[in-house]
């Protein structure tokens, strides 16, 4: 599903981060356990196809994204990649429906059937019409999971995704990107330094040494 | 979900915003709109009622007036001339066809006008319902009088002294409608037609008042058979030919008692004088719509800063950095056709309001709903504001660094 070997990042000449290889298959989890600034974030950005690395080769579903160019990229990575964030970052001015809707269709995958299953399985459905500010953090959160999902990726990747997020919250939203990915038979990966979330994924890596 | 509707929901989220930008540009183009319809109509107007009419001569005075007070009906006669000097310059060689006119007399507040049938055939007349005078005080009514005035074949009615209403009445001889035009678009609209012998019966003596003559026909061409010295009020002329125009003019303005103008020259110098307000005008209109575009780029760049983070997200989900440039730019067109649409229509509303109660003026043929192929360009004008006010910010989505926007 997702393979990432021999890259190298630096944002600076002399500051060289490591990323690990990594190799995912269907079904498979990984935890990236680090702490701010160890290059979480600059990791999952090159596995999203945000940011292209100096060396080496991301390939997701045996496409090497970063020979794709432009448009190509962005098409491949609005279909193949459902992206997760700490903070949900629903459009505003759209209704939940709508920015479900807005994925398909930068993705070119419309389907409203899909729309209102993944709201179901997230337990949203009613909210449906709603907009972002009536939503509460965990309700939103959901609906940025419900986005990143909507087009059935073949890889999940999840930037802290409870950090902002109470006990209980933190937990249903780990154990819906588990279902889920499970479900639709994704590779999820969810980089975090939040305690909560390691004891729900069994293998995990650590970058920037020992917490 | 498409990127209009995209576009559209970021404009309604900002409904204040959106509605000024909207209203401002509107404003312009309202003034612009209304400055072209006025202009096209009054232009056509002018030119339509003036057709067939090479050269208007009456009494010495100011060209303009005798052009708008005899072609148009709007302005007072300069005074009147003798009917034989008038009938000299009818026998010239360079003269095609002549048509008297008389003026006078109202009623209702509109013109009496004394001339033959050959007035009739010049405007190309279609008579909604009776014919036309044959006989002393018999008229014909232009479509805006008949209906105004509430007149109808076999109606009688007492004319007044003088041009405008409010005039005493003369108490000799009714007239008698025998005819209703058809309407127009054409001065004829608003007139009473009616015999030169109509207007000069009228005025005439008392003894003049034998009844032989009231039931004598009236002449339908040319002049009227008489030995008395009558008088009429102008003299349109067309010429024979080109060569007319530089003689005939000079010709008849060297003799003491006669002027003679040209309807075009007359009224194309009356727009030299009326384009320096519209000029102004017009000014005003583009400063305000180049401020709605300011207004615009102004509020699409500020919005842009708030809407990085969005931006970001929408690539994440698959928007091309041409989508998000589509995006934005979409937001200006949609922003500026509205505010051409509401413009346009403003514009209308406007000379509505404009022309209302104007029953005789010179305004009162132009309609206020009437659209033209040049409010189309007003379309493709605000459009084009549209464009250029959000190229910047455009450019400006387009750049947006994913990876930073979504780290920060």
């Amino acid at each position: 599903m997702i393979l990432a070997r021999d890259i190298s990042f630096s944002y600076k000449e002399t500051e060289q981060i490591h990323i690990p290889d990594i190799e995912l298959g269907e079904h498979d989890e990984l935890l990236v356990i680090g702490k701010s600034g160890s290059g979480k974030t600059t990791l999952l950005n090159i596995l999203g196809g945000l940011l292209k690395p100096q060396q080496g080769t991301v390939k997701i579903n045996q496409t090497d994204i970063y020979q794709l160019k432009g448009a190509k990229l962005d098409k491949f990575r609005g279909a193949n990649i459902g992206m997760v964030f700490q903070k949900p970052h629903i459009l505003a001015p759209l209704t939940v429906e709508e920015n479900l809707a807005l994925a398909q269709f930068f993705s070119g995958k419309a389907k409203q059937s899909s729309i209102d299953k993944i709201l179901h399985d997230l337990g949203i459905s009613k909210k449906k019409q709603s907009k972002v500010n009536a939503l509460s953090e965990g309700e939103a959160q959901r609906v940025s999971i419900a986005r990143a999902l909507v087009n059935n990726p073949k890889v999940i990747l999840a930037d802290e995704p409870t950090a902002s997020l109470d006990d209980e919250n933190a937990e249903t939203v780990v154990k819906m990107l588990k279902e889920q990915a499970h479900n639709m038979g994704a590779a999820l990966i969810i980089v975090t330094h939040d305690q909560r979330v390691k004891e729900h994924v069994a293998n995990q890596i650590i970058m920037g040494g020992q917490l | 979900m498409n990127m209009v509707r995209l576009s559209w929901k970021y404009l309604v989220a900002k409904p204040m915003n959106t509605g000024l930008n909207i209203l401002l540009l509107a404003l312009g183009l309202a003034i612009i709109t209304v400055l072209i319809l006025i202009q096209d109509q009054f232009e056509n107007q002018m030119s339509r009622d003036a057709k067939g009419v090479d050269l208007v001569v009456g009494a010495k005075g100011s060209p303009l007036q005798l052009i708008l007070s005899s072609v148009y009906h709007i302005d007072f006669p300069t005074g009147n001339i003798d009917l034989k000097e008038a009938k000299g310059v009818s026998r010239n060689r360079l003269v095609k066809k002549t048509i008297p006119l008389s003026l006078g007399d109202n009623y209702g507040g509109y013109r009496i006008v004394g001339t033959n049938h050959d007035y009739l055939d010049l405007y190309e007349v279609s008579f909604a319902s009776g014919g036309a005078w044959e006989k002393p005080f018999e008229v014909v009514l232009g479509s805006a009088v008949a209906e105004k005035l509430n007149l109808k074949v076999g109606d009688t009615f007492m004319g007044s002294h003088g041009i405008g209403s409010s005039s005493h009445e003369h108490d000799h001889h009714d007239y008698r409608v025998t005819g209703v035009l058809a309407p127009s678009g054409k001065v004829v609209d608003k007139l009473i037609l009616t015999s030169l012998e109509s207007v000069w019966f009228t005025h005439g003596k008392e003894g003049e008042h034998d009844h032989d003559k009231m039931e004598n026909a009236v002449a339908k061409r040319g002049f009227p058979e008489t030995e008395e010295d009558r008088q009429i009020t102008t003299l349109l002329i067309q010429y024979r030919s080109p060569m007319a125009a530089v003689q005939l003019p000079r010709f008849i303005n060297s003799r003491s008692s006669l002027q003679a103008a040209s309807p075009t020259f007359e009224i194309s110098r009356l727009f030299e004088l009326l384009g320096v307000g519209i000029k102004l005008i017009k000014g005003l209109a583009f400063v305000i719509i180049f401020i709605a575009g300011l207004g615009i780029f102004i509020a699409l760049y500020n919005s842009l800063k708030e809407r990085r983070y969005d931006l970001a997200v929408m690539r994440t989900i698959g928007a091309s950095k041409g989508q998000l440039f589509v995006h934005i730019v979409l937001e200006g067109i949609i922003l500026t056709s509205l505010g051409a649409i509401v413009g346009i229509l403003m514009g209308h509303l406007f000379l509505s309001f404009l022309v209302m109660g104007q029953e005789q003026g010179a305004l009162s043929n132009i309609s206020a709903w009437i659209f033209l192929k040049a409010e189309v360009w007003i379309l493709v004008y605000a459009i084009t504001v549209g464009v250029f006010a959000s190229l910047i910010p455009a450019l400006g989505a387009y750049k947006t660094d994913i990876a930073k926007q979504l780290t920060k």
